[in-house]
Order: C-alpha cells, then sequence, then structure tokens
C-alpha cells in the first residue's frame, strides 16, 4: 500500500490543485501538503527496508488487464527504493521553489509537478513492463506542458524537440517490450523476463531496442542534444526535475532491463556503452567549459556527469555499479542544487548569461556561500557526494583496464575548470553593474531550499553508507545475474 | 403461429425499433414548428435509447450466442450487438454536437434527423449482415444517406464537390465490391457468407483452380479499402472530410467506419478464412501504406479537417495491422488477440474520431468555422477544461498513454509482433512517430501561443457534458482498459 500511496497522493493532490485553481488561496498548500504527506509515505519504505535482502519489497499485485495478463504490480529493491525517496523529496523542494516565483497559470503549475511527481515514483516501483511504459511515458506529458507554458523564449522548440526524441527512444522500447512478451509465453512481469534465455543476436537487437529509449532519456552522447535546450528554456523547477529526477529514468531503465534482461549482449556491446559514456565524460566536459549561459552549463555538466554512471554500469563489478547509482543520487541532489541556485539569480535579474553577472558575492554573500559548496560538490571534490560516486566508479574502472580510468578522471579536472571558472566570474570580481548592486540575498523561502540540499550534499558526502549499505544486496544479486550468460 | 414469428425475429428487435422509428420521424417532424427542432431531436435520441435497450435485451436474452435469421441472411452475435453499440452512441452524441451548429447555418431541416437515422439503419444491416447481399444492400443504404448529407449545405461549392466525389467514388467501390462478389459467387455458386466459407474449405482440399476466388478477392479487398478509406483508395476521404459540414464528417468518421470494419470482418475472417494467406498480404501493403502517407501529409495541413481525414488514413491502417496478424503459418491461435485488438481499435478510434469533431463543432459558431489550426491558438487561456479535453484526445489519437489509444496501438502491435510481422510494427512505430509531431502542434497551440482575437464558445450544458464524458472516456479506459478489452474478445471469440 506505501508504494501506491506514494504514486496517487501526489496525482490526486495534483487533479485537487487543478480543481482548485488559481485563485484560492489555499492551493499553494494543498500542493505542499500533497508533496509532504508524498514523502512522509515513502519513510517508512526505508525504515521497513531489508537491506539484506536483494528481493522485490512493498509487493503490490493486483491484475490490471487480463486479457493481455498485465498486472498493477509494483516492488522496490534496494536499487529502485532510492530514486522513490530522491523523487519525493525533491518534489517538495520544487513546489517550495516556485512558490512566488509563478504567476501565470499558477495552479497549473504546481499540477503538473505534483502529477509527474507521481507519475516517476511509479516508474520506479513498477514491476509490469506495461506498467512501466505507461508511467515512462506519462511523464513525458507534463513536461512537455511544463517546458512549452513557463518556460524562455525559444521554449515551444525546446518542448516539442524533448517530446519528439524521447518518444522516439519508448516506441522502439516498446517493441521490444512486446517481443519479449510472445517470447515468453505472455508475461509483462519484469522479473520473469531475468529468467528468459535469450540467444545472442536477439538479444542485440533487442539491446538497441532498449539502448534508444534509456540513452535518450539520460542522455548519452550522441543523442544529448535536446537537453541543452530543454533545460535552458525549462523554468527553474523544471529544470531542476529534468536533471534530478527524469535523466535517472534511463539509467535506472538500463540497470533494470538491459543488464539483467540481456546480459550477454550487455557484455558484448558494452565497448560500446563505455566509448559513448567516455565521450560524454571528456568531450561534453570540454563542450561545458565554454558555456556562456548559465543553465545551459549546468545541462552539459549533467551530461558529462551521467555519462558516469553509464560508465559505471558497463564495467560489471561492484564499484562500478554502486558508483554510478551513488552518482545518480548525488546528481539528482547537487544539479537540483545548482539549478534552484541559477533559477535564484534569474528571479532577480531574468538573465542567464555568465557575462551579465560578476561581484555577486558583495550583494549576496549567504547566496554565495551556499553556491559554492554546491559548485564544490559538482566539481567533486571530497566530503560532498559528487566525490564518492565518482571516486568509486573511477575504482571501478582501474580494476578495468588504466587507460579508462585515466580518461575517466578527467573529469574531475574538467568538472573543477567549468564550474569553478563559471563561479569566478559570476560570484567574484568587481560588481559588474548596477543591477547586481541592486541584488537582494536569499529569503527565508530561498535558505529553507538550499540548506535542505546543502544537508543532503555533505551528508552523502562524509557518510554514504546509508545509501550504499541499501543498495549493496540488490547490486551484488544483480551482478551475479549478469555474469552468467542465458542464451 | 405470430408468436413463433416473433420470438424468431426477436434478435432483430433494435433493426425494427429503429426502422419504425425512423419512419415515425419523418412524419412527426411535418408537425414540428420549431426552427430549432428540438423536438424532433428528442425524438430521435429517444429513439435511440430505444434501440440500444433493444439491443441490450437482445445480447440478455440471446447470452451472446449467434443467431441466423431470415433464411440465413442476417447475423446477430456478440461482435454485431457491441459494434451497434458504439454506432449509436456516435450517432446520438452527433445529434447532442450539432443541432445548434446547424441551426445557426440554417441547414437543420427535418431530413438531417431522418438521413441520420436511416444511414444508422444501414450501417446496422451492413454490422449484421450474413450474406452478400445484406451486406450489398446495407452499404447502399448507408451510403446513400451519407452522400446527402454532405451535400446538406446545398449553396456551398465544396459540400457540393465533396459529395459529387463522395458519390461517384462510392459508386465505383460498391460497384468494384460487386464484382469481386460475383466472382466469388461464380467460384462457389452461393451468397451466404458460411456457405461460401464452407464451399471454398471444400475446394481448397481438391485440386480446383483457385484463380477465380483470388480474383474476386482483389476486388472485395478494393472494395473494403475504399469503405475504410485506406491507401490506394483514400483520395476521397480528405475532401469529403473537408468539404462536407463539420456534423456530417464526425458522422462519416465515426459509424461507417465501424460498419465498414464488420463488413471486413464479414468478408475476409468469416467468409475466405482459407484464403488468408492471399489476404492478409494484401491488407499489409495497404496498412503499411495508408500509415505512412496519412501520417506524413497530415503534417503538411494547416486545415484541422483535413488534418483529422489524414489521421484518419493512419489510424485505419494501423487498424490493419491487427486485422492481418490472425493466421500465422498454417494455425489461428493468434486470432482471437488479432481481431479482438483491431475491434478494440475501431471502437478507440470511433471514440476519438467523435470527439474531435464534437470539439470542432463546439469551437464554432454562427459565421465562424473552427477549422484551422489557427483556430485553436490560446485555448488554454480562453477555456481550459475545453483545451484539457482537446489535450487528452490529441494525446489519445498520439498513441500516448495514460489514454486509451495507447492500448488500441499496443493491442494491434502486439498482434502484430505475435504474428511475427515484427518488421511491420518497427515501421508503424516509427511512423506513429511522425504522426506523434503534428498531434503534438494542436496541443502546442492550444496551450503555449496567445489566442488572437476573443471568440466565444456558445454555452451548451447538455453539449459540454457528453463532450465532457466523450474526452474523460478516454482517459478512464486509459487507466482501466480491462472491461472493454475483454468485451472485445469475447466479441470475435464467438463470431
Amino acid at each position: 500500500m506505501l508504494l501506491s500511496a506514494a504514486i496517487w497522493i501526489p496525482l490526486a493532490a495534483g487533479v485537487l490543485v487543478l480543481a482548485v485553481g488559481d485563485r484560492s488561496p489555499f492551493m499553494r498548500w494543498i500542493a505542499l501538503a500533497g508533496a509532504l504527506l508524498g514523502f512522509l509515505v515513502t519513510i517508512p519504505l526505508y525504515t521497513g527496508f531489508d537491506a539484506a535482502s536483494s528481493a522485490m519489497q512493498f509487493e503490490e499485485m493486483k491484475p490490471w488487464i487480463s486479457p493481455f495478463n498485465i498486472n498493477y504490480h509494483l516492488g522496490v529493491d534496494g536499487i529502485s527504493l532510492l530514486f522513490v525517496l530522491l523523487n519525493s523529496f525533491i518534489t517538495i523542494l520544487v513546489v517550495i521553489a516556485g512558490w512566488t516565483v509563478i504567476e501565470t497559470r499558477t495552479a497549473q503549475y504546481f499540477a503538473a509537478f505534483l502529477i509527474m511527481s507521481g507519475l516517476l515514483n511509479g516508474v520506479f516501483s513498477a514491476l509490469d513492463a506495461v506498467l512501466f511504459y505507461v508511467f515512462f511515458e506519462g511523464t513525458l506529458i507534463p513536461m512537455f506542458i511544463i517546458i512549452g507554458i513557463w518556460g524562455g523564449p525559444n521554449r515551444v522548440y525546446a518542448a516539442v524537440k524533448f517530446f519528439l526524441y524521447t518518444l522516439f527512444g519508448s516506441l522502439l522500447m516498446l517493441i521490444a517490450m512486446l517481443y519479449l512478451y510472445s517470447k515468453s509465453g505472455g508475461s509483462f512481469a519484469i522479473l520473469d523476463w531475468h529468467k528468459l534465455p535469450l540467444p545472442l543476436g536477439v538479444q542485440i537487437a533487442l539491446f538497441f531496442g532498449f539502448l534508444f529509449a534509456f540513452a535518450v532519456k539520460v542522455p548519452m552522447w550522441p543523442v544529448h542534444t535536446w537537453l541543452p535546450d530543454a533545460h535552458t528554456e525549462a523554468p527553474t523547477g523544471g529544470s531542476v526535475v529534468l536533471a534530478a529526477i527524469l535523466l535517472k529514468l534511463g539509467a535506472y531503465g538500463f540497470v533494470r532491463f538491459s543488464l539483467p534482461i540481456l546480459p550477454d549482449a550487455s557484455r558484448e556491446l558494452a565497448w560500446l556503452m563505455v566509448a559513448l559514456s567516455l565521450i560524454a565524460v571528456a568531450y561534453i566536459g570540454l563542450v561545458t567549459l565554454v558555456q556562456s549561459d548559465m543553465k545551459r552549463l549546468i545541462a552539459y555538466s549533467s551530461i558529462s556527469h551521467m555519462g558516469f554512471v553509464t560508465l559505471g554500469f558497463f564495467i560489471f563489478n561492484a564499484y562500478g555499479v554502486e558508483g554510478g547509482l551513488v552518482q545518480m543520487i548525488s546528481h539528482g541532489f547537487v544539479s537540483a542544487a545548482m539549478f534552484l541556485c541559477v533559477g535564484v539569480l534569474y528571479d532577480r535579474m531574468h538573465s542567464r548569461a555568465i557575462a551579465d553577472y560578476g561581484g555577486v558575492v558583495n550583494t549576496m554573500p549567504k547566496f554565495a556561500t551556499l553556491m559554492m559548496l554546491f559548485a564544490m560538490a559538482n566539481a567533486g571534490l571530497p566530503a560532498t557526494s559528487g566525490f564518492v560516486g565518482e571516486f568509486m566508479v573511477i575504482m571501478g574502472a582501474m580494476k578495468t583496464g588504466f587507460w579508462l580510468a585515466l580518461v575517466a578522471a578527467t573529469t574531475m579536472i574538467w568538472g573543477a575548470a567549468y564550474t569553478l571558472w563559471m563561479y569566478k566570474r559570476v560570484i567574484f570580481g568587481v560588481v559588474a553593474n548596477d543591477h547586481v548592486a541592486k541584488l537582494k540575498d536569499l529569503n527565508l523561502r530561498e535558505v529553507i531550499v538550499l540548506a535542505a540540499l546543502a544537508i543532503a550534499v555533505l551528508w552523502l558526502g562524509v557518510y554514504p553508507l546509508p545509501v550504499t549499505e541499501v543498495m549493496h544486496a540488490s547490486v551484488s544479486d544483480l551482478l551475479r545475474h549478469v555474469a552468467v550468460a542465458k542464451q | 403461429m405470430n408468436a413463433t414469428l416473433l420470438v424468431d425475429h426477436l434478435p432483430a428487435l433494435p433493426e425494427i425499433v429503429l426502422l419504425v422509428g425512423a419512419c415515425a420521424l419523418m412524419i412527426f417532424d411535418l408537425y414540428v414548428k420549431h426552427e430549432g427542432r428540438a423536438a424532433s431531436a428528442a425524438f430521435a435520441q429517444v429513439v435511440l435509447y430505444l434501440c440500444a435497450a433493444a439491443t441490450v435485451f437482445v445480447v440478455w436474452g440471446s447470452g451472446g450466442n449467434k443467431y441466423i435469421l431470415f433464411n440465413g441472411l442476417f447475423v446477430a452475435d456478440l461482435m454485431s450487438h457491441l459494434l451497434k453499440l458504439v454506432c449509436y452512441l456516435a450517432v446520438s452524441a452527433a445529434i447532442v454536437y450539432s443541432r445548434s451548429y446547424l441551426a445557426d447555418r440554417g441547414m437543420l431541416r427535418g431530413e438531417f434527423m431522418s438521413l441520420l437515422l436511416f444511414s444508422l439503419l444501414g450501417m446496422m444491416v451492413l454490422i449484421s449482415a450474413a450474406s452478400f447481399l445484406t451486406i450489398f444492400l446495407g452499404l447502399e443504404l448507408m451510403s446513400l444517406c451519407l452522400y446527402a448529407m454532405v451535400a446538406l449545405n446545398r449553396d456551398s461549392a465544396t459540400s457540393t464537390e465533396a459529395a459529387m466525389k463522395y458519390f461517384v467514388l462510392g459508386a465505383l467501390s460498391s460497384g468494384l465490391l460487386l464484382y469481386g462478389m460475383s466472382m466469388i459467387y461464380g467460384a462457389t455458386g452461393t451468397l451466404g457468407i458460411n456457405e461460401v466459407a464452407s464451399e471454398v474449405a471444400r475446394q481448397a482440399g481438391s485440386t480446383a483452380d483457385r484463380s477465380f476466388l483470388v480474383f474476386g478477392l482483389v476486388f472485395v479487398v478494393a472494395g473494403i479499402a475504399f469503405k475504410l478509406g485506406v491507401v490506394p483508395f483514400h483520395m476521397w476521404i480528405p475532401d469529403v472530410y473537408h468539404g462536407a459540414p463539420t456534423p456530417v464528417t464526425l458522422v462519416i468518421g465515426s459509424g461507417p467506419k465501424v460498419a465498414a470494419f464488420a463488413m471486413a470482418v464479414r468478408l475476409l475472417v468469416n467468409a475466405l478464412p482459407v484464403l488468408a494467406p492471399d489476404w492478409q498480404q494484401m491488407l499489409a501493403v495497404l496498412a503499411i501504406l495508408s500509415i505512412a502517407l496519412g501520417n506524413i501529409t497530415a503534417i503538411a495541413q494547416s486545415n484541422l479537417k483535413r488534418m483529422l481525414a489524414y489521421s484518419a488514413i493512419a489510424h485505419m491502417g494501423f487498424m490493419l495491422l491487427g486485422l492481418l496478424s490472425g493466421f500465422v503459418q498454417d494455425n489461428w491461435l493468434n486470432r482471437t488477440d488479432a481481431y479482438g485488438a483491431a475491434l478494440f481499435y475501431m471502437i478507440i478510434y470511433a471514440v476519438m474520431s467523435v470527439g474531435a469533431f464534437g470539439m470542432l463543432i463546439f469551437l464554432s459558431h454562427a459565421g465562424f468555422e473552427c477549422e484551422n489550426l489557427e483556430d485553436v491558438r490560446g485555448l488554454n487561456r480562453r477555456h481550459p477544461w475545453y483545451a484539457f479535453l482537446m489535450l487528452l484526445i490529441m494525446f489519445s489519437l498520439a498513441g500516448i498513454p495514460p489514454t486509451a489509444g495507447f492500448y488500441a496501438k499496443l493491442a494491434v502491435f502486439q498482434a502484430a509482433v505475435a504474428a511475427g510481422h515484427v518488421w511491420l510494427a518497427v515501421v508503424a512505430v516509427l511512423l506513429s512517430l511522425v504522426g506523434a509531431f503534428y498531434y503534438l502542434r494542436v496541443v502546442k497551440l492550444m496551450y503555449f501561443d496567445d489566442p488572437v482575437g476573443a471568440s466565444t464558445v456558445r454555452t451548451q450544458p447538455v453539449g459540454r457534458l457528453v463532450l465532457s464524458a466523450n474526452g474523460l472516456f478516454l482517459l478512464v479506459l486509459g487507466i482501466l482498459p480491462q472491461t472493454l478489452m475483454l468485451l472485445c474478445v469475447a466479441a470475435v471469440e464467438r463470431l
């Protein structure tokens, strides 16, 4: 019941917000209550979770569409649990961050985020492929609307690009799923597919079917081009959810579908995945360096960081996979925080161009301090969450090959370079212009949001055990499964 | 004797009720003085409800068994009942949506309702046909009424042109169908669908020459393709959809398509199952061409009615994917799944099409036709609720979950993949991505752009309610599709 609650409470709150409409004074409070309640019901998931077991927990199973043997089947293991928590947590921050900033069609804005939050929880807890697909695709609609209505000047282009790119990927995945359904004798249960023997040729074809869907979402080079556009044009809340949660769908898909269902193809094509990941890490790292728009810069840095995640998954050792997962969680916090920081500036100056800023520290000291922390985390400084995941993946890569690890490790340099350079240009120096001179420091609402993220970033950096211990059993089970050929 | 006569013909009760009702309406309408014709509309609605009640009564009384009446001319089975109910719904919605639209334009004469009901009768006869004779009878009754309805706006050049095109091409397609039927009659010596099936099966066992049959089959498939409007027999669709008054387009886009689907099932699945390998290949070509041409050409349309016309062509192609997947490698194991999927697709499409054209009727008012893409610009600012309904309809047409359109596509793709047509499914899926673009453009115009000029939507409480139900139905069915799917499966199991 907890998982259903985590899905349906935000959804119901979203519909309620739509129903009461813009004019109601309670609208924002209903949204906040829905988000808080949605987060509260996920806490027992963590406290009641048996970390020693790799099995699905909190399972719910009801027949849904019996002619196709499709079930409303939910459950979480050590991998998906963390994302349900992350998503529900970020939703609260997004609601608070949008409290006064959004002026047009506010009810629709909050409703879109709450509905999306529910759908995302559904993606992470679905154990039936069609249920997964419905949630996976369902997230497109609110995100399309969020970018298209509240985005920047070029929002329509970005929204349509986002929609069509991701739809293209998912449709191929749908065919792959239908193929698996017919091969497995009429079952859409993901866990049944894990055990399904498949010849290598078929596995490779299916791998590419899934690859498009997940690679577009991650996004991996070279299908990443929708992301900078979507991020730049999305409102702050949209960017936060996009970076913190939506990007995780693709990586999660690799862990849930590609690796366990198609282990032989995954090993066979690991070189390709590793190569694409390294290009994302190294090449996109360089591309990030030259961005002049803050949001674009963070968007590119997201691609580079997500490259680390996919790299970790396809080197097939515990350090790599766990590092990748930690990196996903950490990136959820750090990128959310970075986009919120840019949002704070954008709300005051209505510009995202680095060149319009300079010397912000003189007028916004509190903000400069918090942003410093997040910038460091983005650069992967030890004692922040960014370090843990990257370090684990580099360790894992070292086991596979020295040169691999060397290329991967360049991210430490690029990450520091682009983040700190941007930070320096925006925050330090003399006050650049009158607008900067008139800036007001953070208000209480913004402090709460950023402080919550700062605590999360530091906690995960100093003491990541609560996260890694939950995933440990599931990850080692996954790796054991992948190591065995199933053709 | 009289009692048994009545009981024997009870399964045809809905048709009897409708015929009596339609005739009564013609007389009743003479006494209606009011311009708005509220009384006639109410009368027609009551007739439809009675028909629906009769159909439900027949289902309940027959327990879903198959009955063949009138010396093998008429069949009453679960599929026919289900499709008839869909047709009632479509026609009933058409009357609700269109009354003020037609009244504003001086087109609301008594003929509209009578023609509508008679064309519905034609659809029902077609749906329940058990012989080539009844198929043709139903087809002509339906089509002739529709030709007249397209020309309802007799002073409009586009309407007249559309009616002319529709009539000439419709007559041609009837001719093709008739020619094909005569060939099959020549080869088998019978007109009854079940008799044809057993005769063809007998011949297949012997060394008889098949070329006569296959020759006839080609023409039959062409006739069906004309009526469904699939490429390369689709030319009339855009012009007729565009030229006809929107309420008539709504009717043409729903009921007759459902009836044409029934005709395809009767002629191909029931009468010529032995030739399945032949006609499945033909349908595969038609399906892929329709999906490709429909979706690609729709992008270039700036007129919403034309865009929906091309989208109709594409959708019929998707539906055919189900119809062509029943017979795989010498067995019929995939039969229920495949035909159930096609039936499900057809029903969902009818609901979506009624909703989409209903929305266009609603957004039009006296002196203003909502038919260009520009006309829905900024709808979310003016009428958020209508914009939301239209969004549901568009996403459903595009096949995005959680709307009903997704399950319709899922079902036909599943049928195609299970039948081993993986490449067909992949191509269809990629083309449906192309389709998503133009549906998305409508959503984009409604939600992201600012409105031009202030247009109003007429307050029509009943229409608003029905339209809301129509749109929300797609969402509800998207969350709980099971009941309808089971019904469709049950309907084709006893085919």
